[in-house]
């Protein structure tokens, strides 16, 4: 089958590949480009761990078609810490011991950024909805969900 | 029909580790040219925090700071035995087998820095920080980096040791079946309270209070977290999780995880933990197995709690809402 060209900045870095026509964006970010910080847990839009931003949007990369994104701007887990100074939401999951397999994890903070993103100071219903589509075995969601809470005050406190 | 509101209350207790043909583990540990030391295992880490914590028990053992210490569960195939990473027998098996070698590796780094300090080794302690000194005269001392690069590369030593746990099967006595299957158990306690809608036979957890006395926490922030997800799994096994929710026809079944039920974020009980420490006898510095064992006292307790609300007894797990409606009929019909 003829390959497509794709390509798209991911966290920040040009990136072109060649992708067979119906590879997932899932499948290209860690096969083809090396980026693993997206989970494939049920690879049908279930589970919550494959997500990544897409210009702005949270989206589920198992879900959407590499050739889709051209032009797009990707962010994933793997691009929050800048010249290893971590993100403050990945500095909170670790403080509040907010993973056990970590697997989930990569998801749930893709998932918080976009909510902390639109929502600076969310209420703790908003940090649960926002998180309700992301599957976690091991913590019971509590840590997780103070985790987000965390790291939205320690953002407040930084813009103040 | 009304919303009815029940409290129940369950305890456990719990074997750390397995009675089938004797429970072994093995650990080796040795030393870096730079002192740092490699903990060899084939337990396996599933995310519970195995690593951090033989890290632990091997710089406590060994009198080095933690971050010294590197944990490698790499390979069952060619790392030294164990039987696996199940039954709440990781802390406890793994945590003794770590010590046995911590110790022999730390008799021969002992060895090595007295040949170089030219003293007895039985005067020499560590401080903690990856120094040896001689009891009473600390001015007088080594690193163990310089210890480590002296049995390298000068003495020919092999600052290294081997452990290997084995808590031998038990039998049962002929005569009175009596015997001794765990040598160390944890325990736990769990209050719920439910309100079961006797129309819908929907059940929602109001409040879950664990107490969990684990032998010593030896890192009081994993344990906690183990347990807070420990109890939730607990609810998760009671109200939701089966790999056949539907029936009579095995067709009508869940195909995959996703038609697995887990309670979300927004179904969450309202869940306080208590732990208790009293230190195990024969636990690696007083640990137990608190893992499998946290996820359990919540089911008996819900379906205590649902008796109390709408006086049935549900003795089939998960305790679904259909359970709960064919029991209510039951009852009413008698």
């Amino acid at each position: 089958m003829a390959k497509v060209p794709v390509q798209f900045t991911l966290n920040g870095s040009e990136k072109a590949e060649f992708v067979e026509s119906g590879t997932t964006l899932l499948n290209a970010l860690r096969d083809k480009i090396g980026d693993t910080s997206p989970k494939g847990g049920c690879h049908q839009g279930t589970c919550g761990a494959c997500s990544v931003i897409i210009d702005g949007e949270l989206r589920l990369s198992c879900l959407t078609l590499a050739e889709t994104c051209n032009g797009a701007a990707i962010t994933t887990t793997s691009g929050l810490a800048e010249g290893g100074v971590l993100h403050p939401l990945q500095r909170a999951f670790l403080d509040t011991f907010a993973t056990q397999c970590g697997f989930c994890t990569p998801g749930m903070i893709m998932a918080a950024k976009v909510l902390l993103d639109h929502t600076p100071n969310p209420s703790r219903d908003e940090v649960v909805e926002a998180l309700s589509g992301n599957i976690c075995r091991c913590t019971g969601y509590e840590p997780i969900i103070q985790a987000v809470l965390t790291a939205a005050r320690a953002n407040s406190q930084n813009a103040a | 029909m009304a919303i009815r509101r029940g409290r129940g209350v369950a305890a456990i207790n719990y074997p750390t580790g397995m009675n089938l043909g004797g429970d072994p583990t093995q650990a080796l540990v040795h030393s870096t040219p730079t002192g740092n030391f490699m903990v060899t295992l084939s337990s396996v880490d599933l995310g519970q925090g195995m690593k951090q914590i033989m890290a632990q028990i091997c710089a406590e053992t060994i009198g080095v700071p933690t971050d010294r210490v590197v944990v490698d569960t790499a390979d069952t195939d060619t790392g030294p035995h164990c039987m696996g990473t199940f039954a709440s027998r990781g802390t406890h098996r793994a945590g003794n087998a770590v010590i046995q070698a911590a110790r022999e590796a730390r008799q021969v780094m002992l060895e090595v820095a007295a040949e170089e300090l030219e003293v007895n080794a039985s005067d020499l302690e560590t401080d903690g920080q990856g120094n040896i000194l001689v009891k009473g005269a600390p001015q007088k001392s080594i690193s163990i980096f310089d210890v480590a690069l002296s049995a390298h590369f000068k003495r020919g030593r092999s600052i290294s040791g081997r452990g290997m746990f084995l808590i031998p099967r038990s039998y049962p006595e002929k005569e009175t079946g009596a015997m001794k299957p765990s040598t160390c158990y944890a325990h736990a306690c769990t209050v719920a309270e439910v309100e079961v809608d006797d129309e819908t036979g929907e059940v929602t957890v109001l409040t879950v209070k664990n107490v969990f006395e684990i032998g010593r926490a030896l890192n009081p922030k994993m344990v906690e977290q183990q347990l807070v997800g420990g109890s939730w799994m607990g609810i998760s096994h009671a109200l939701y999780e089966t790999t056949e929710p539907y029936y009579p026809n095995r067709d009508h079944g869940g195909t995959d995880f996703n038609q697995y039920l887990m309670p979300g974020p927004g179904d969450l009980a309202e869940t306080e933990i208590i732990v208790l420490e009293r230190p195990s006898a024969d636990g690696p510095y007083g640990a137990k197995g608190p893992g499998e064992m946290c996820a359990n006292p919540q089911i008996p307790a819900v379906a205590n709690a649902v008796f109390d609300a709408v006086g049935v007894r549900i003795d089939t797990l998960p305790i679904t809402p259909e359970r709960i409606l064919r029991a209510l009929k039951a009852q009413a019909a008698n």
